[in-house]
């Protein structure tokens, strides 16, 4: 049964079975890709890093900004979407899918509960700049 | 409301609206300690123009220009023949700016002298790409030990003991207020240091000088080795850039960023600045470069143009993350640089170093034979230091009052704290220098040992 869910600021986590310990894989949401434009790099965390839910995880560059990516929740880097050195557009092609950005090994599964499921997040774009 | 002109009523007004009650209280965060309070002795507070260009012209003459007589000024700074097409190509209106540009790709001539000096510096350090300059060599090493942070997301930083002083305080006042780390070697005036036992796996980068202060070069390769071993950045510092004219560039050995004092082309002495910052590095780490980067393309119709790239690096864009806070560059002086390296062509540069080089090693010859004079730097480009049998500073005061010659720099200028190094003198020579200058040093510290 996997669980996805969303940030306010426009991260996105999946994972499998949400336990203490399991790997959670984090990207950007298909509507932060849009409103950024053309993705020409992607500065992704050293695997080992520690992270703090909120805390700055990333960074994604596009020809408009440079934006800082968050930390969904509390844990660890185990892997990085390396293609994204060469291919940052495919960030662009499929924010949801191969354009993931990491995969971290979580420490808390309780956190989740304070984010957004498919929804909610939806509910929160319209809120916040339109459909995308 | 008009800023300009202002009167009284238009300050308190202003004053008022931000509720505070006296221009200077604008400045109470400056320490009273560095604000002069008496006038400045000779200067009347009032005179006519004729009058104050007079005493100006006065004050002026009690200056003593490195041009004036015999002059072996080195230690970061250097006296080399500029020629008469440099300062009048760059004063041509289309140059008339000492800044990049805010709206860059308008200015096409601009961004192509940039871009062509980007080209030269990174031919000459031998790296991939380099920046369109930055204030001078000592910020530029600074910036390249905030880089080589970013890059290895570590936190200890090691500085030879041979990197001039000046460059050494300016990378401690750049990371005081910074979680940096910086293990300073003690000073080496015989060349002795290894920096290999320094290194460990939090070190981020170590910075090293080539030549460096005293004079002394070396071939940095088995340094790079270690650096790289540890997963640790190499910094290569280089404060007379001619030298690169004959020895192996910096990345060739593995430096993995490099820094330069432009100054010796295209640039006066002129008391100390405005100078050139040089900054290149590897590739990989242009995203962590600081400073502003002109690149080529093509436009629309697939002609030739200049943009500047990869600016969310910058401050503008990328606000408190940007790779560095110092976005301006010295543009001025790296025209200057690239029309005086352009005139000299590749093979003008090197005749042009191997020319400092022999000038120097003749007068090293000729004074290491006098007696009690010990020559420190076995292998040197056009800078050597000297251990004499008496203090340095003293006989230099000495040379420049009685015979118009400036003779070099006495360590203890660099290092007054350093007792030790009271007889060290440091003694640059450059095609500047005429065979009756060598004579006229050679027999001015002859007679006054």
């Amino acid at each position: 049964m996997t669980t996805t869910r969303y940030t306010k600021e426009h991260e996105w986590i999946t994972v499998d079975a949400p336990t203490a310990g399991a790997i959670a894989t984090v990207g950007i949401t298909n509507f932060a890709q849009n409103q950024l434009g053309e993705i020409v790099f992607v500065d992704l965390p050293p695997v080992g890093q520690d992270l703090v839910q909120g805390g700055e995880a990333a960074v994604v560059e596009s020809v408009k900004a440079a934006s800082d990516v968050y930390a969904p929740l509390d844990g660890t880097v185990v892997e990085v979407n390396s293609v994204l050195n060469d291919e940052p557009a495919k960030v662009n092609d499929d924010a949801e899918g191969e354009g993931w950005f990491f995969r971290m090994r979580i420490a808390d599964p309780a956190q989740l509960e304070s984010l957004m499921d498919a929804e909610a997040y939806g509910a929160y774009k319209a809120a916040h700049g339109g459909e995308a | 409301m008009r800023s300009l002109p202002l009167t009284g009523a238009d300050r308190h007004a202003m004053l008022a609206a931000i509720g505070v009650d006296s221009v200077d209280a604008l400045f109470r965060d400056v320490p009273e300690a560095v604000y002069q309070t008496t006038p400045l002795p000779d200067l009347p507070t009032h005179a006519d123009e004729i009058a104050v260009e007079r005493r100006l012209n006065v004050l002026a003459a009690r200056n003593r220009p490195a041009g004036a007589g015999p002059c072996f000024l080195g230690a970061g700074a250097y006296r080399h023949h500029l020629p008469a097409a440099v300062d009048a190509l760059i004063q041509r209106g289309e140059f008339m700016t000492a800044y990049t540009p805010y709206q860059p790709e308008i200015s096409q001539g601009t961004l192509q002298a940039m871009f062509e000096f980007q080209t030269q510096v990174a031919l000459l350090t031998g790296m991939e790409v380099a920046n369109a300059s930055l204030y001078d060599g000592a910020s530029a090493c600074a910036e390249a030990v905030l880089m080589a942070g970013r890059v290895t997301r570590r936190r200890r930083v090691v500085l030879s003991g041979s990197l001039h002083p000046h460059w050494r305080e300016t990378v401690l006042t750049a990371t005081r207020f910074r979680d940096v780390e910086v293990v300073a070697a003690p000073v080496d005036p015989w060349g002795h240091e290894s920096l290999t036992a320094r290194l460990d796996r939090d070190t981020a980068c170590v910075v090293v000088q080539n030549p460096d202060v005293f004079g002394h070069v070396r071939d940095l390769t088995p340094l790079a080795e270690a650096c790289h071993a540890q997963g640790a950045l190499l910094v290569v510092a280089v404060s007379e850039v001619v030298s690169l004219g004959l020895l192996p560039p910096p990345g060739e050995m593995g430096a993995d960023i490099v820094v330069g004092e432009g100054q010796s082309l295209g640039n006066p002495l002129s008391f100390g600045g405005p100078y050139l910052g040089l900054f290149a590095t590897r590739e990989a780490f242009v995203r962590q470069m600081p400073g502003r980067l002109a690149g080529a393309t093509v436009d629309a119709e697939g002609r030739r143009g200049f943009v500047l790239t990869l600016a969310t690096r910058e401050q503008h864009i990328r606000r408190e993350k940007a790779t560095s806070n110092i976005c301006t560059n010295s543009a001025l002086c790296a025209l200057a640089f690239s029309i005086h390296l352009t005139l000299l062509g590749e093979g003008g540069f090197r005749h042009l170093a191997a020319l400092n080089h022999a000038r120097a090693v003749t007068l090293a010859d000729r004074l290491a034979a006098l007696p009690g004079v010990e020559l420190l730097t076995p292998a040197f480009f056009n800078e050597f230091t000297l251990r004499l049998p008496k203090r340095a500073d003293r006989l230099v005061k000495r040379l420049a009052a009685r015979c118009n010659i400036l003779a070099g720099v006495p360590a203890a200028r660099l290092w007054p704290e350093h007792d030790e190094l009271g007889h060290l003198l440091l003694v640059a020579v450059t095609e500047t220098n005429t065979d009756e200058d060598l004579d006229a040093v050679c027999r001015a510290i002859e007679g006054s040992l």
